[in-house]
């Protein structure tokens, strides 16, 4: 399967250390960055199947940067699961209105993470 | 109807205040009673003398009929009515309100601008929770290291076959990861804690005033020698952050002083040591009365009164205001207290010592003394109707006078009350099913 590379934007080395795991256990291709400042630039330069991105970010905010992709008519449908530490209603109104495929709250099960990914590629696969 | 139009709407609520009949102010402005009315129903405009007369039988300033209400009030009135939005209401009339019923529209003006503050105090807690950057900073940091711990922890409970060198990693992340935790929590608590930028996210000023109390056994030596006054004390405790529980402590802090000045250290130690914690022959002998004297017990060190005693005040509403915890005498943190105890009896007799042998139930066999006395708050006028506060002093019992008597069966709150088949029960206890 060509479809199997994952960028993890993320600053938390151990979650990185732990996703990057569990990912490439499955078979992915797990790349990561941790600075969200230049983040629309990496994506756009990898090319990944599917983007994990925290909420809180150096740099520039994971909303700020799904926006950016969203506008980006290549990377319009890029799947994206945001991770973030704040579960409130209202923050996943705005993910949702900004585009995320899926939105999931810190701490996150493993199990939970690698279905997600799974799952979003798969639709996103389907023609 | 224009405001300066309202001129006799005033002038008939200013009567009324006055308590001044139609006819008794027609008599004393020289005018009949029928051309009065005729002006107190504004259908004859009114100026000059004749306005400057009824204002000087009436008390007030001239300006004060013509005027009216403040223009802030109408505005006020008129924000309120466009807050409120949907209700439909007569705008256009604001100014006809304020005159005709000035007391009616400043209640309504004061809970409008009541509704706005707490409005603003509840976005204000809002944005701090949403918005505050070191708060959310604070809780990403602990949230990601509890993600990063519960994901690295799952990788090592759930993965049978796990390379070694990622096996190491791993523990050294948890290792780091539990020990930052650790330290993220504390730094959040310590935020919490700390930050004086509001008061809402402190605990309970009274809870915070009573650990000052505790803090200090109950018992204040610069007080009792005049060295020091309330306010030094308020201001030499840091842990009285917020302004309510600062308020609080001044408060009791005062009433202590005002007890050691009446019945002095010395005095009261002698007496007490005489005739033992019995407020009746204390009150008798110290000519004192006897709030202040279960105020004193309770306020006694240990090398003064072994076996402390304890002390709840409470106000006519049951809520309490002070306690001073006995061991073993369970006083509820939240909640109402059960009102079997011999506290809140004394609020139906005030003034009437009484005095109770009580046990406290759940608490294995314990027993007290009980001794309350309900009071006025402050000399009452014939105007006013007294409101009463109600003390409790709780003393030990000794095991001999444990023996005899007649025990009153009391709980703590009914929440953590194993009695069974109480009359006095608000809800069900968590300890049994009942009902």
């Amino acid at each position: 399967m060509s479809n199997r590379h994952v960028l993890l934007i993320e600053d938390e080395p151990n979650i990185i250390e732990a996703i990057r795991f569990l990912l490439t256990r499955e078979g992915w291709k797990v790349e990561a960055h941790s600075n969200g400042a230049d983040a629309v630039e990496v994506v756009r330069h990898l090319r990944p199947d599917l983007v994990i991105l925290d909420m809180m970010l150096p740099g520039k905010s994971g909303m700020d940067i799904l926006r950016e992709l969203r506008a980006i008519a290549d990377l319009a449908n890029l799947p994206v699961l945001m991770l973030t530490a704040r579960g409130q209603m209202r923050d996943r109104d705005m993910a949702e209105k900004a585009g995320v495929s899926r939105f999931m709250t810190k701490p996150f099960s493993n199990a939970e993470v690698v279905t997600a990914v799974r799952d979003l590629v798969a639709q996103a696969s389907r023609p | 109807m224009p405001r300066d139009s309202l001129t006799g709407t005033r002038i008939r609520e200013r009567r009324s205040i006055a308590g001044l009949r139609q006819a008794d102010l027609a008599r004393q402005i020289g005018i009949s009673a029928s051309y009065l009315n005729l002006i107190e129903h504004n259908r004859r405009r009114i100026g000059g003398k004749l306005l400057i007369d009824i204002a000087r039988v009436l008390g007030v300033e001239p300006s004060m009929l013509t005027e009216g209400a403040e223009a802030a009030l109408i505005a006020t009135l008129r924000e309120a009515a466009a807050d409120a939005g949907a209700v439909a209401a007569e705008t256009d009339r604001a100014d006809e309100l304020a005159g005709r019923f000035p007391g009616w529209a400043e209640v309504l003006a004061l809970l409008h601008r009541r509704v706005a503050s707490l409005e603003r105090t509840v976005e204000t807690l809002s944005d701090r929770l949403t918005h505050d950057p070191h708060l959310a900073a604070s809780l990403h940091e602990v949230l990601s290291t509890a993600a990063a711990i519960r994901s690295t922890a799952s990788i090592l409970a759930e993965t049978d076959e796990i390379d070694p060198e990622w096996r190491t990693r791993f523990h050294r992340n948890l290792n780091n990861d539990s020990r930052r935790l650790a330290e993220s929590s504390k730094a959040l608590v310590g935020y919490l804690d700390d930050n004086d930028a509001g008061e809402v996210q402190r605990g309970v000023p009274r809870e915070e005033a009573e650990a000052f109390f505790a803090a200090q056994g109950y018992h204040f030596p610069g007080l009792e020698t005049g060295e020091q006054s309330p306010d030094d004390l308020v201001r030499a405790a840091p842990e009285l952050g917020g302004r309510a529980a600062r308020h609080i402590a001044r408060e009791f802090l005062q009433q202590y002083t005002e007890d050691a000045l009446a019945l002095p250290l010395d005095r009261f130690a002698a007496a007490l040591d005489r005739l033992g914690p019995d407020p009746g022959a204390l009150g008798a002998e110290l000519g004192a009365d006897l709030p202040a004297i279960l105020r004193r017990i309770a306020a006694m060190p240990e090398r003064i009164l072994p076996g402390g005693a304890g002390l709840v005040i409470a106000d006519a509403s049951g809520s309490i205001l002070f306690r001073k915890v006995l061991t073993g005498f369970a006083l509820p943190r939240f909640g109402a207290p059960c009102p079997l105890w011999p506290l809140f009896l004394a609020l139906s007799r005030p003034l009437v010592p009484v005095r109770r042998k009580v046990t406290q139930l759940g608490r294995g066999t314990a027993h007290f003394d009980c001794l309350a006395i309900s009071w006025p708050q402050r000399a009452t006028a014939f105007t006013e109707d007294p409101l009463y506060n109600t003390a409790m002093l709780i003393l030990p019992l000794r095991a001999d006078e444990a023996e005899a008597g007649t025990f009153l069966r009391v709980g703590s709150s009914c929440r953590v009350c194993p009695r069974l088949r109480c009359h006095a029960r608000r809800e069900p206890s968590i300890l049994r099913e009942e009902f």
